[in-house]
């Protein structure tokens, strides 16, 4: 067959060998403010990993001398005690650095969970149709009409404090925001060629949800999930400054937060400190994801 | 039948129009004439990448950022566009140079009706409409009317209140040319007006502008990629590659004598009922991408009739009989 | 491998294929009362082994639909097909999946039809995969490079992504793959409308190559009459979801029978011969496949339309030499073009 085409590289000689994924990593890379936020979310992450190694004191560790000591640039205060002590006499500094433990490992347990029910839901529903389509839906706008906080409080109360607990709590409803997306995402995919391309090969549903589809819906899940994990942070928080999430004496910002409460006005520290902690960490997911978002949206490229 | 008046209706000439993508330059017209004289229909063929939507958009001033114009002057009935004000551009735009866009659906605002679309060039531009508001209203209305029954359709005043998503592609194509007539222009640019659409309503929008043109003594600019449309409708013909003019010249003698091997390859390669049992010759290769193009025949990489001499850089030549054509391998080629 | 027993490939009788109109659990939900499209509406022809059929006809008319419902894609109505003797209708989801190797389809997109997060490899080798038809991710390579070549691609382009290539190359990716798992029929639903006049002749001189290397039957659906003049053995051109004529294609465009053919020809632009059409002006407008018209389907805008007409639903009339039409003024010898 000699009617070949040109003999030079077809047309993006640019973008050779690239996957739209590193293409798209790359235009998230151009967004200084994104990236740098993204950066400090990594940070965080590794604080929250290395913890034992980075923490000056241990969280726990209780020293009645030290209650209320202010933070270390204060008069009164200690520099190895940086951030000052609560109530208990336990250092802060490192009652945040553990707590980021669990903001994080909860914020992105609750996350994955829920997304990956969303993306099982969303597939099912937006290609399969029919029933499954009605019944998958009837589900999401049921769940959307609860009330998130209160009934998440209401779950705790009735099953108890714990990790697990928490984290099923807070995914009862946020599976239904990815599942919504993928959802509609699948919608569109599916009326596409390849699609049809995939059936007229004799490709089974289950292959063309999986190996066709889903590919093509995880940037915008990604997207949208990354922005929900500060969202749940901050519920995590909630749920923590109302003593039903995890018990101490697990450090957790919300509930040093809470701790801090009666003494907000002769030692604002014990509660501003973690407050910040949780406004930085939401603020750089947000950022981050808004720039990933950007990056990744296919209406901002080309 | 072409007869050359004193002055042109629209005179290009030395057209260049950049973009500034982040890979590069790319001169999407790059050095391009154009005459239209009144009362003819001038077809401007060429594929992607050939620059005939970017003229013409240049033409009306529509080019934006990355985009713009980079050199060359603009005349029309005698006036230099691109001196123009913003204001005085864009009384022109609409009511002498009207413009109508291949996909109708997606330039016909989807949240207006059809009425309102019309209404809005009349108030724009026509000055013949009377003062008070409501005798404004009344007497646009009507010349709305006119202009749907001009184009062919039915129960014009019931139609205006409907939506475009409501019309058939035909119907709301011929809108888009009752949009664009609605101010009586002197020239009519269709860009690709019948590519969408099935065989016999792409008869019947090309035979409404050739009989509008006879009726208001209007000119034409027909930019399409179908050779067959620019036969029977044109009287002259363009063609356009990679950004230039190619070829120029009388329909019937470009088509039956093309010049250039561009337009050769072309008519060699349209399949045709009467072409069965033979082979089509396929044009092989690519149109070359537009950044940083050498100063060179445009067409090298896919003429089976090239030489050496075709690397430099080639202008057009006139060939008699109101033809030109870029190439250096005339006058010995011929068809 | 020239086949010259021009036997029946393919047999259709009676295929429909309705839109909407059952109760289902989306009406039952809502509430709204179904819409009914007759996208087809009982066609019956046959595809001879070897040949090009050609499939025109304009927005509605269901030639979209036909290529689909024959290769099951849109599940039919009602009707039966019969592919090599089998007859594709009845079979049951395993053994349809088998068939599918031999019967395969091009689409019109180059740009949708690509899965953008897949590679070449992976897109032509699809059906290699999923029909056990090589051994190891080996072997597919290997067969994917060998069809690569043979439609004009390089085969260092293996691991590119679609957005990679032209509009041009990613149609010959589709090629491909409708070809790697060695069909015997391909439905190509217009394969050149989206493409570049030049590109055009390129995929359609390939097309017509390959039909001859690999003993192909097409079915060759296309808006665009010159291409199906040029490239089709016989053509049927249908309207509102129906066939109203049939036969050699040099017959029926030269010589068309049926008004609606009349009209459609008399239309279509001449490069080589402007003005030589006289041209017909159908009256009315396209009816809609929601609620066709009774009788002829065409009655409501041929010009030559009696009551006879307008009640009963003209039969197919054989013209010899495999040439029919299905109207009732047939043998009256009247023409549209007067």
């Amino acid at each position: 067959m000699t009617v070949a085409d040109d003999a030079a590289a077809p047309a993006m000689a640019a973008d050779q060998g690239k996957s739209l994924f590193k293409r798209n990593l790359e235009n998230f890379a151009e967004n200084r403010l994104a990236l740098a936020s993204a950066v400090l979310v990594l940070i965080f992450v590794l604080m929250a990993i290395f913890a034992p190694w980075i923490a000056p004191h241990d969280p726990n560790e209780t020293d009645l001398f030290r209650r209320l000591q202010p933070p270390g640039w204060m008069p009164g205060g200690e520099w190895s005690y940086l951030l000052g002590c609560d109530g208990l006499g336990r250092d802060i500094l490192s009652r945040i650095i553990y707590g980021s433990r669990i903001s994080i490992f909860i914020g992105t347990a609750v996350i994955l969970v829920a997304t990956t029910i969303g993306i099982v839901a969303g597939l099912a529903a937006g290609y399969l149709r029919g029933w499954v389509d009605i019944a998958i839906s009837r589900l999401v706008d049921i769940l959307l009409g609860f009330p998130y906080l209160i009934f998440a409080i209401g779950l705790m109360a009735m099953m108890g404090p714990g990790l697990f607990n928490i984290i099923l709590a807070l995914a009862y409803k946020e599976w239904v925001i990815p599942c919504r997306v993928v959802r509609g995402e699948t919608l569109a995919v599916r009326e596409l060629e390849y699609v049809e391309a995939a059936r007229a090969i004799g490709a089974s549903r289950f292959h063309i949800m999986l190996r066709e589809i889903m590919p093509n819906i995880l940037s915008p899940v990604i997207v949208v999930s990354t922005i929900r994990m500060a969202d749940v942070i901050i519920l995590e928080a909630s749920l923590s400054f109302l003593g039903l999430g995890v018990q101490p004496p697990t450090a957790s910002w919300g509930s040093m937060v809470a701790d801090g409460r009666a003494f907000i006005l002769e030692a604002w520290w014990v509660s501003t400190f973690p407050g910040l902690a949780i406004l930085l960490l939401v603020l750089v997911i947000n950022v981050a994801s808004q720039g990933l978002r950007d990056a990744f949206d296919p209406r901002f490229n080309e | 039948m072409t007869t050359m008046p004193a002055t042109p209706l629209l005179q290009v000439q030395g057209l260049r129009t950049v973009f500034e993508t982040r890979a590069g330059r790319v001169f999407a017209v790059d050095g391009v004439d154009v005459t239209v004289n009144p009362g003819e229909c001038l077809g401007v063929v060429g594929e992607s990448g050939s620059g005939k939507s970017v003229t013409f958009s240049s033409v009306m001033g529509l080019v934006r950022p990355p985009g713009r114009i980079d050199s060359g002057s603009i005349h029309f009935e005698g006036r230099d566009l691109r001196a123009l004000s913003p204001q005085d551009m864009r009384k022109i735009r609409g009511r002498d140079i009207a413009m109508t866009m291949q996909d109708a659906l997606t330039a016909l605002n989807p949240a207006l009706t059809v009425g309102e679309q019309i209404l809005e060039v009349l108030y724009a531009h026509d000055e013949t409409l009377p003062h008070g508001r409501m005798a404004r209203r009344k007497a646009a209305r009507a010349k709305a009317v006119e202009m749907l029954e001009l184009v062919g359709i039915a129960s014009a005043g019931d139609r205006l209140k409907y939506y475009p998503h409501e019309f058939s592609g035909g119907m709301r194509q011929r809108i888009m040319i009752a949009i664009a007539l609605a101010c009586r222009p002197k020239l009519l640019i269709a860009d690709e007006p019948t590519t969408a659409l099935d065989v016999t309503i792409q008869a019947q929008v090309l035979e409404l502008i050739a009989d509008i043109r006879v009726r208001l003594g209007m000119s034409v600019v027909l930019i399409t990629h179908d050779l067959g449309v620019v036969s029977e409708y044109c009287d002259r013909v363009m063609v356009m590659y990679a950004g230039q003019v190619v070829e120029e010249g009388p329909t019937a003698s470009v088509i039956q004598k093309p010049q250039h091997p561009y337009t050769r390859g072309l008519l060699q390669s349209i399949p045709r009922l009467s072409l069965r049992g033979q082979k089509i010759k396929p044009i092989e290769g690519q149109v070359p991408d537009l950044i940083d193009l050498p100063p060179q025949c445009r067409f090298y990489s896919r003429c089976s009739e090239r030489l050496d001499a075709c690397m430099n850089r080639i202008d057009m030549r006139e060939l008699g009989d109101l033809r030109r054509a870029r190439c250096i391998r005339l006058p010995e080629v011929k068809a | 491998m020239s086949e010259t027993l021009n036997t029946p490939l393919i047999t259709v009788e009676n295929l429909v294929k309705h839109y909407g109109g059952r109760r289902g659990p989306i009406s039952w939900a809502t509430g709204k009362p179904p819409i009914n499209i007759r996208a087809l509406n009982g066609v019956s022809f046959e595809v001879r082994r070897g040949e090009t059929l050609g499939l025109i006809g304009e927005s509605g008319c269901g030639k979209s639909t036909l290529g689909r419902a024959l290769l099951r894609l849109h599940e039919p109505t009602s009707g039966k097909v019969v592919f090599d003797g089998t007859e594709v209708t009845a079979l049951k989801p395993d053994a349809l999946k088998a068939m599918r190797r031999h019967m395969q389809i091009i689409f019109q997109d180059p740009y949708a039809s690509l899965n953008p997060r897949r590679t070449v490899a992976d897109i032509i080798g699809l059906p290699l995969m999923l029909h056990g038809l090589a051994a190891n991710r080996r072997e597919m390579r290997d067969k994917v490079a060998a069809i690569m070549d043979k439609v004009g691609l390089k085969t260092s382009h293996l691991d590119r992504y679609p957005h990679q290539f032209s509009g041009g190359q990613r149609q010959r990716i589709g090629i491909a793959r409708a070809l790697i798992s060695n069909p015997q029929f391909i439905v190509c639903d217009e394969p050149v409308s989206a493409l570049d006049v030049s590109i055009q002749a390129q995929i359609i001189e390939l097309l017509t190559g390959l039909k001859r290397d690999m003993g192909l039957t097409y079915l060759f659906v296309s808006h665009d009459i010159s291409v199906i003049g040029y490239l089709s053995d016989r053509v049927a051109v249908m309207y509102l979801g129906e066939i109203v004529e049939m036969g050699p294609v040099e017959t029926v465009l030269s010589n068309p029978r049926h008004p609606y053919t009349q009209s459609l020809m008399s239309a279509v632009p001449d490069v080589d011969h402007p003005g030589k059409h006289q041209r017909v002006r159908l009256t009315g407008d396209l009816p809609s496949p929601q609620s066709p018209p009774p009788g002829c389907k065409f009655h409501t805008r041929c010009p030559l339309a009696t009551d006879l007409c307008r009640v009963e639903a003209p039969p197919r009339h054989d013209l010899g030499d495999g040439h029919t039409a299905s109207c009732h003024l047939i043998n009256d010898n009247v023409s549209i073009l007067r």
